[in-house]
């Protein structure tokens, strides 16, 4: 951590560097054009200061094309701006196909992280140069925000619902990870660290830290604890299902009761959990319990890693398990 | 606009007026009169500025150090809390058009009053009555949300007096809308004979269309406030997942209303400074339909951009690509604005007088303003300054670089009108230079401190933030110096101020053609217009006193 005065961040990630340019463009364009006006203010103020006391200015001049110029090109500067910014955030909110998922909690006043090897920090988040890292966060209480500046990305945690960050971390290092939303009393002790380390040294930090049970270990624990396996059965079952199908169902679309339909994703899987009678699978009974208020957040990650990580093609499976079910369109 | 007048409407400064029109605190608190309801609405949002100001040195002084040592955390959040509600709800957004506003729409077009006189003066009691609640909810242990109340932190977890803040907040809006209202029948239905649409004053089009907004945007926070309140005393619901409900859902409400607010405190602004452009260059603004079109325009567009707000709310990243765009398109008319003003000094007569050199702040700060604002309008960027010190200097930039520069180059200007008295020019010119110093070292530093990475609402920081902060917070001192000058050389003037003529500038406009101060009905005859807005050259302005020099 330095205290010397430093006027410009460290740039540690793959996109920083392209938001450095897209920023420093920005900045030359407006120093230009604030220095135009400047200049010719002051120009104009002393050169056409009035001489005697009743003197008028002169009559307008017509500038049909210095006012079209002065409309047309502030405009074509901010196209060009908004395709090259939006570009930089498409990457910036699109993880790549190969990134390692990590999980994280925001609550009043601390940041939760769980490695997909199945470490827990606090407040820290040490992650392997090189590597693509997607974060999948939420919030215990209010909304709170995860913030690397030295990566240039950050991404608000909210209440009842799952969004993500992802980042690669180009040089090794401590970076600051701050709480940008305020969320209440300690809002700025809510920070730590990035550390991002070499993957040698990520992989020796690792296997020094006491590993719990990866996220899909632990799943596949609270499957059984929650009895959840009593309804959704495994295909291999003989006794008929009492509730869709779990594997293969991550990344496919769903059809509902009610004609809709959705892509079951982090979202879809948590609302089922919580509030299973939202989106009724076409074909099944409301049958579901509520989770509500009886599954922390990190036990709802844990559950959702490990429907994930089940592999199947299910519609086959659950034509062999529950043909009339099939029939009706289940899943 | 020169206005060729029925008869002499130069009524002699000696006679009754519409402040020696009665004496005694009833003959004020029961007025009907336009003028006098804006010396109501000065008088209060002074007050407010003041108590936003007290607020705004804690933040700094604070700020001095990076452990936060000054104030307990939940102390400091509550400070910049009450610093963003008294300045934005009771200051800002009324100032402008409240205080100017009331005083100059009826002047400008030549009318009597305002259309609904007794609804005017319930639009300051029910000022005064929002302010009184929200003042409650200040003593009585303030409240740390933030003036952006979002959920579900005001609704669930914050401490504090928020319901009594926000039904402050909430009644003070009616005081917007029924502003609005009057401004907004006023300009349709009681224009001088002559006046029309395009012969109206800059002035006035920016009270119109900050009417349409005030008419339109202030029921939405309306609604989002009685949303909050009953969230936070029944548990409704509404804003909470484990119910079902929404948290951002907030955001959109509260944003639908607070950006289209942005323009409800900047458009005033450029009104003001479309008049000072004129009077102080003696001649028409450049290209002035454009300016008056532009201004409707950014009211128009400003309904349409609330999710910039929200690039890292979660929100579809393709409803973000559609508002990044849409909040590009405002810096169209505002970039146009900037340049047309800029243009109406050329081959003008420049005087350098106070309000002149307000006018130029304005321009200068208002431009970095509005292209940092395009900057955070830039996606990519946004992800990274969002909630960051630069998102503060760039409203800051908009609104105290804008709006406050405005409104004291516009005091400045028609304080000889309001009062009747004049101030003295020396120290006018020190405290317009101590602002713009002032402003410059409290702000600038906040866009580097973004960069770095600085989050908002940070009551500690870290140590290499501090250079920075040490600056800003001695900018502050400055601005605040800037600041208390015009409050003593203004009070001062009021008694022992010269009396000043009926058009001390020598600039043309209805105000400047009756008497200073004009009487209780504005005009002893109703004016008759026949020519455009700042036409300088059809009529050389009678030039009772030429400016500054004789203002002394």
């Amino acid at each position: 951590m330095r205290s010397e005065l430093q006027l410009f961040p460290d740039a540690a990630s793959s996109l920083a560097g392209q938001v450095d340019a897209l920023y420093l463009v920005w900045a030359a364009v407006s120093v230009f054009f604030s220095v135009l006006i400047a200049v010719l203010l002051v120009f104009f103020f002393v050169k056409y200061k009035r001489r005697n006391e009743d003197d008028i200015g002169q009559e307008e001049r017509e500038a049909p094309l210095l006012e079209i110029a002065w409309s047309v090109i502030p405009l074509m500067i901010c196209l060009v701006m908004f395709v090259w910014g939006t570009r930089i955030f498409f990457d910036i909110y699109r993880p790549p196909s190969d990134a390692q998922e990590y999980f994280a909690v925001g609550k009043q006043w601390m940041w939760k992280f769980q490695h997909p090897e199945g470490v827990r920090e606090i407040n820290d988040l040490h992650v392997p140069v090189g590597q693509a890292i997607k974060v999948t966060m939420t919030s215990e209480d209010v909304i709170h925000s995860l913030y690397v500046p030295a990566f240039r990305t950050k991404q608000d945690a909210v209440p009842g619902r799952y969004t993500t960050l992802w980042f690669k971390a180009t040089k090794a290092g401590t970076y600051h990870l701050f709480c940008a939303e305020y969320c209440g009393t300690e809002h700025s002790r809510m920070i730590g660290h990035v550390i991002a380390m070499e993957p040698r040294d990520y992989e020796q930090w690792l296997s020094g830290s006491p590993a719990g049970k990866t996220p899909v270990a632990s799943g596949a624990q609270l499957f059984q604890t929650f009895a959840c396996d009593t309804c959704h059965r495994d295909a291999k079952d003989p006794r008929p299902a009492r509730a869709p199908q779990l594997a293969g169902l991550y990344g496919r679309d769903v059809t509902f009761a009610d004609g809709g339909s959705a892509k079951a994703d982090d979202t879809y899987l948590r609302e089922s959990i919580l509030n299973p009678g939202a989106k009724l699978v076409a074909g099944w009974q409301p049958i579901m319990p509520t989770f509500q208020g009886q599954i922390s957040e990190e036990q709802l990650a844990a559950l959702l890693a490990y429907i994930k990580s089940l592999e199947g093609t299910p519609q086959q499976a659950s034509a062999g398990g529950n043909g009339a079910a099939a029939d009706r369109g289940t899943l | 606009m020169s206005h060729a007048v029925s008869t002499d409407i130069h009524a002699p400064s000696s006679g009754t007026n519409y402040l020696n029109n009665g004496y005694g605190l009833r003959s004020w608190l029961l007025t009907r009169d336009h003028k006098r309801i804006a010396i109501l609405y000065l008088i209060s949002v002074s007050v407010f500025f003041f108590i936003g100001g007290i607020m705004a040195m804690l933040i700094r002084l604070e700020l001095l150090t990076p452990e936060g040592d000054l104030l307990q955390a939940d102390t400091y959040n509550r400070v910049f809390s009450m610093h963003g509600i008294s300045m934005v709800f009771f200051f800002l957004i009324p100032s402008i058009p409240a205080v100017l506003g009331n005083f100059l729409v009826p002047l400008m077009i030549g009318a009597k009053d305002l259309a609904f006189p007794r609804i005017n003066l319930l639009s300051w009691y029910l000022y005064i009555f929002g302010g009184a609640f929200t003042l409650w909810a200040m003593i009585h242990g303030g409240v740390d949300t933030g003036w952006t109340f979002y959920t579900p932190l005001s609704t669930q977890y914050a401490q504090g007096q928020v319901m009594m803040a926000g039904i402050g907040v909430f009644i003070a809006g009616f005081s917007s809308i029924l502003t609005g209202l009057n401004f907004v029948v006023t300009i349709h239905r009681m224009r001088a004979p002559g006046m029309t649409w395009f012969r109206m004053p800059l002035f006035v089009w920016s009270q119109y269309a900050t009417s349409l907004i005030m008419l339109l945007g202030t029921p939405v926070i309306a609604v989002t406030l009685l949303m909050l309140v009953a969230e936070r005393a029944f548990h409704l619901g509404l804003f909470d997942p484990r119910l079902g409900g929404d948290p951002v859902l907030f955001q959109h409400l509260f944003w639908f209303y607070s950006h289209p607010a942005v323009y409800i405190m900047v458009l005033p602004a450029m009104g003001v400074v479309s008049e000072l452009v004129a009077a102080f260059s003696r001649k028409p603004i450049f290209g002035y339909k454009i300016m008056a079109v532009a201004v409707l325009a950014i009211a128009v567009l400003g309904f349409l951009v609330w999710g910039h707000h929200m690039f890292v709310s979660g929100q579809s990243i393709y409803a973000s690509t559609v508002f990044s765009l849409l909040s590009m398109l405002v810096a169209i008319p505002s970039a146009v604005k900037v340049f047309n003003w800029t243009a109406t000094l050329y081959e003008g007569s420049v005087s350098w007088d106070t309000p002149m050199l307000y006018a130029l702040g304005f321009i200068g700060l208002f431009t970095i303003g509005g292209l940092t604002g395009v900057m955070i309008a830039t996606l990519g960027i946004d992800v990274h300054l969002h909630d960051t010190y630069f998102i503060v200097a760039h409203f800051h930039y908009v609104m105290v670089g804008g709006t406050i520069m405005a409104y004291l180059g516009g005091l400045h200007y028609w304080w000889p009108k309001i009062t009747g008295r004049k101030y003295k020019p020396f120290w006018a010119k020190v405290s317009a230079m101590l602002v713009f110093v002032g402003f410059n070292l409290t702000f600038f530093p906040q866009f580097l401190l973004g960069y770095m990475g600085m989050p908002r609402r940070y009551w500690s920081y870290a140590p290499e933030f501090q250079v920075l902060n040490v600056l800003s917070t001695a900018g502050a001192s400055i601005l605040a110096l800037g600041y208390l000058l015009p409050a003593i050389y203004f009070t001062w003037s009021m008694r022992y101020g010269e009396k000043a003529e009926d058009n001390p500038w020598g600039a043309v406009g209805l105000e400047w053609q009756t008497s200073s101060p004009p009487p209780t009905f504005n005009f002893h005859e109703t004016p008759i217009v026949t020519h455009d807005a700042y036409d300088y050259h059809h009529q050389r302005p009678t030039i009772a006193a030429k400016g500054e020099a004789s203002l002394g």
